[in-house]
């Protein structure tokens, strides 16, 4: 089973060439959204990429949210369609009220590229139901305000509810409860600071562990289908 | 009111400060000489800008010449654009060509280190966008004072914070580079910044404005005061301690704007739009209309108010000598600026034609309707003032060449500690606090990365690939600049060479004293000479470079630094090799002889006290040659290699040992010292299957490469030198410690 996944291109995206090439790698047919036009027209899944939308300026994220796509897309992750937000991507999801928190600056003050080691902590959701609960995985990293941060209610409700999808094992950037990744409540919604696109392609990836998000994809739309 | 041309003419006696902007006396007679009149004050600035060291290459052009008697070609064709573009071009297969350059952004960097850096990223990157390339990566090549000294604390965290930001945000990998420490950067820091970009053969852009009637179009980023006489009062004068603050002069960089830049620019590629096309850098509007102008085969006509402003009271000449950033000049046809203002609209670039090219010989600027400017553009871009300055064996060269370092005690310390002090040298440690702050992955095609010891990018999708690497060791070069510079060209080629790539041209950063010091310039002369014979040795043509003179604070300028960036190809990057220890069970083998070389060493250097005298290891191009010849043909056979650089033996095993997490072990094979720490060239680290062996061996005979069994990669995490014993963990805590130590106390 493939699908059609498309991947947003705001101004000052930088990893969307490289998500389309990841989800075509994948098996899915990759399809460029613009950020200025207004519907997402037809595909079963969207991926918000990493990058510096509109630089950042303001808050990491603040302006990509108004794009006049994103209407769109909030509307249709609210019924239910895969998002999945990588990095600026979740930068963007959190913005958008799509999911709670927030990113803020590393707690070190600077960028950090490394690979990074985190653990499956949630499998209930349609990016990580490939995954077994607990497994370690090896997904690069790279942010300069990757610092998740969220109220203390919060953090108890996405701990209570299991919505912490992915943790790190050595916390790169000083978020809370070492998180690395979470989920909307439906389990649609996905966003993460690690780059499961760059772990696609043995040749210029330290491990191949991106393909279980999109693996994970696969299985959900192969059940809708179903 | 503006000092136009017809108002120079009648009041010839003004006086202009023409020493202000970095003029001496005979250039500003001959300026009125070229004009027959005095300048006005807006055709002053442009000559003062382009007329600088930094544009004009003045002290440099006489030497730098001698580049362009090397052969056009590279050993996979000929070169497509050469020395004198924004960006040399060449041919690597498959319809594919390559641009590549280095350049310098030093002065900056110490003024306002972050900003510094930072448009030194972008600068490099623009001049890669304007050859018709899509940049895919970028390297960086810095230098430093003493890694303890509390003004390299503020220096280096910007500097990197400044290159990683920009290039970053631009969604460029930083593939690799180097940093380096010697007392003599300290208040004159290096930051060379080196771009690549990749075009098919027929998207090969160049930078003239031609037909009579097109467009002018500059685009990108507003122009402020920022940046006015960056170039003249900035990077062609020595830093006087106690000078005053220079900051207004370095320019502040828009890494976002750049990408939209970046984009939109390869858009109106594609779409055909763009006749001619050129960055604004260094001299801004001043370089770029009179180097498009003078490039063509007409004259310019520029209307200066249409110039889009973030500060609407800059006078004409300001707007000429800004150099705000991310700004790029275009030249159009008529019946095409409307789908190019499209495209520039779809990317939020504000576009605006300011002028048209003319039949005439002239690049005239008008302000308000009154004319400013009314030049030979030629006269501004290309016929500056060429000086023959004095340059003489500096006589302290030969006490230093006399106090070699192989006459040092060896005894000094027991061994195994000499050898944790080699590891953790500044020089020699662990670079992840600076590479860490780098994305390496953006763009999805890179192969290798720091700490290889060259980066590697994927150009398509059948494999073809290519390797960087840029080198220099300034300590070496100070003991003898001729083959200092030698030195690092054939460190570089062999770094890519160790990677399975075949190295084939060469781009160079040439940092020195001022000029006008004898001894810099005769160091300055040596290292040119030693780049030209090298190059014509190894076959590798140089496509394009810079000069930075004026390294030094008062009397002391910096070791002399030509840096050297070497581009290699490589077939099909699946077949790379890395530098990585291999599978427990694999044979080490030395490459290459090892003699008893210890001048200019690390070893030398943190063992004996900061010592540097003797004479520089023996180049070898031929050595070298033959290296990459096995490597070109073998590298197959081979599950590892690793360069042998600063640090010899001892750093090319323990820190392949450290990369890979396993233990390893390697005998001693005479004077131990000499066999750890010494750093002869031409030699590499490989490791080999057991079960190929004997093909590999016989490899090595063929290309006449001398090879030895050395050592083992081992099970577990003991590393075993000789009899010396210790265990991963403690050299790589020696390893990694000194930097993080230092920038976080």
């Amino acid at each position: 089973m493939s699908g059609r996944v498309g991947v947003v291109t705001f101004p000052g995206s930088l990893d969307d060439r490289d998500a389309l090439r990841a989800v075509e790698q994948c098996g899915f047919a990759p399809v460029p959204l613009w950020h200025g036009s207004d519907t997402i027209d037809d595909v079963d899944a969207v991926i918000l990429p990493g990058g510096f939308s509109y630089g950042d300026y303001l808050r990491a994220g603040a302006l990509a949210r108004f794009s006049p796509l994103m209407a769109d897309i909030i509307k249709r992750a609210e019924a239910g369609m895969p998002v999945l937000g990588i990095c600026n991507g979740f930068q963007v999801l959190c913005e958008s009220h799509l999911l709670p928190g927030a990113l803020t600056r590393n707690a070190h003050r600077r960028f950090r590229c490394r690979d990074e080691r985190l653990l499956v902590e949630s499998v209930d959701t349609v990016w990580s139901n490939a995954f077994t609960d607990g497994q370690e995985i090896n997904i690069v990293l790279k942010n300069g305000e990757g610092n998740y941060v969220a109220d203390a209610e919060t953090l108890m409700v996405l701990e209570a509810e299991r919505r912490v999808v992915f943790r790190y094992l050595e916390n790169p950037n000083g978020s809370m409860n070492d998180i690395a990744g979470i989920t909307n409540e439906r389990g649609n919604v996905v966003g993460l600071m690690p780059h499961p696109e760059h772990n696609v392609d043995p040749l210029v990836a330290p491990s191949t562990d991106g393909r279980g998000f999109f693996a994970s994809l696969t299985n959900f739309l192969s059940r809708v289908a179903a | 009111m503006a000092d136009t041309t017809a108002n120079a003419a009648n009041t010839p006696d003004v006086e202009q400060p023409w020493a202000d902007l970095g003029l001496k006396e005979d250039e500003y007679q001959r300026i009125r000489e070229i004009l027959g009149r005095r300048p006005t004050a807006a055709e002053l600035a442009m000559y003062s800008v382009m007329w600088s060291e930094h544009c004009s290459y003045k002290s440099s052009k006489v030497h730098l010449r001698k580049f362009g008697d090397l052969p056009k070609t590279t050993p996979r064709g000929e070169l497509l654009a050469g020395i004198g573009e924004n960006a040399g071009v060449l041919d690597i297969g498959n319809g594919w060509a390559v641009t590549f350059k280095i350049e310098s952004h030093n002065h900056p960097s110490y003024v306002e280190p972050h900003q510094g850096a930072a448009t030194g990223v972008g600068g490099i990157v623009r001049d890669i966008l304007a050859m018709g390339a899509r940049p895919v990566g970028v390297m960086d090549s810095l230098r430093f004072g003493p890694l303890d000294l509390p003004d390299t604390q503020r220096v280096l965290p910007g500097v990197v914070a400044g290159v990683g930001t920009y290039g970053n945000c631009l969604g460029l990998p930083n593939i690799g580079g180097e940093a380096f420490f010697d007392p003599t950067y300290s208040g004159n820091p290096l930051v060379n910044a080196l771009g690549v970009g990749v075009l098919k053969h027929e998207d090969l852009h160049l930078a003239h404005a031609s037909g009579t009637g097109n467009k002018v179009v500059l685009y990108g980023a507003t122009t402020g005061g920022d940046g006015i006489g960056g170039v003249s009062v900035l990077a062609s004068e020595t830093f006087d301690a106690d000078g005053p603050a220079k900051r207004p002069s370095v320019q502040v960089g828009d890494p976002f704007m750049e990408k939209l830049l970046i984009e939109c620019t390869l858009e109106l590629f594609a779409a055909g739009v763009v006749t001619g096309i050129q960055d604004l850098g260094g001299a801004g509007l001043s370089c770029a209309t009179s180097e498009l102008a003078s490039a063509g085969d007409g004259g310019m006509h520029i209307e200066l108010d249409r110039t889009p402003l973030r500060d609407s009271s800059l006078s004409p000449e300001e707007i000429l000598m800004s150099e705000s950033q991310e700004r790029m000049m275009a030249v159009v046809e008529p019946g095409r600026v409307d789908e190019f203002m499209e495209i520039c609209a779809k990317w939020d670039v504000e576009a605006t034609v300011i002028g048209e090219v003319t039949d005439g010989d002239r690049l005239v600027i008008d302000w308000h309707g009154e004319t400013v400017v009314d030049v030979p553009p030629r006269t501004v871009a290309h016929d500056g003032p060429v000086y023959e300055r004095p340059y003489a064996r500096p006589e302290w060269i030969d006490k230093v060449n006399a106090d070699a370092a192989e006459d040092l005690a060896r005894d000094a310390l027991p061994l195994r500690e000499q050898v944790l002090r080699v590891m953790g040298a500044p020089n020699v440690a662990d670079r992840t606090w600076i590479t860490e702050q780098y994305d390496r992955y953006v763009l999805g095609d890179t192969v290798l990365a720091r700490p290889e010891s060259a980066g590697m990018i994927r150009v398509d999708e059948d494999g073809l690939g290519v390797a960087l690497s840029v080198d220099c060791n300034g300590r070496i070069a100070y003991l003898n600049p001729y083959l200092g510079a030698q030195h690092a060209l054939a460190q570089a080629y062999r770094c890519v060479a160790a990677t399975g790539a075949e190295p084939v041209a060469v781009s160079d950063c040439l940092n020195f004293g001022s000029p006008e010091d004898p001894s810099a310039m005769w160091q300055f002369v040596e290292a040119i000479l030693g780049l030209v014979d090298g190059c014509r040795e190894l076959g590798t043509p140089v496509t394009g470079g810079n000069v930075s003179f004026y390294n030094q604070t008062g009397e002391t300028a910096i070791v002399p630094t030509p840096t050297v960036g070497v581009l290699g190809v490589i077939d099909d990057v699946a077949t790379r090799v890395s530098s990585k220890l291999p599978d427990v069970g694999h044979e080490l083998w030395l490459l290459g002889e090892s003699r008893d070389e210890l001048s200019g060493s690390v070893w030398a250097d943190v063992v004996h006290d900061g010592h540097l005298g003797g004479m520089p290891p023996k180049v070898d191009l031929e050595a070298e040659k033959r290296l990459v010849a096995l490597m070109s043909e073998a590298h197959g056979l081979v599950a590892s290699a690793r360069p042998l650089v600063e640090g010899g033996l001892v750093r090319a095993a323990v820190e392949s040992a450290i990369i890979a997490g396993r233990g390893v072990e390697i005998e001693q094979q005479g004077e131990p010292v000499a066999w750890w720490f010494g750093e002869s060239s031409a030699r590499l680290l490989v490791g080999v299957d057991p079960a190929v062996a004997a093909e590999w061996n016989a490899a090595c005979e063929k290309h006449e490469v001398p090879a030895v069994r050395v050592g083992t990669v081992l099970d577990g995490t003991q590393v075993r030198l000789g009899d010396m014993e210790f265990s991963l963990e403690e050299l790589s805590g020696t390893w990694r410690a000194p930097i993080p130590a230092a920038m976080e106390s």
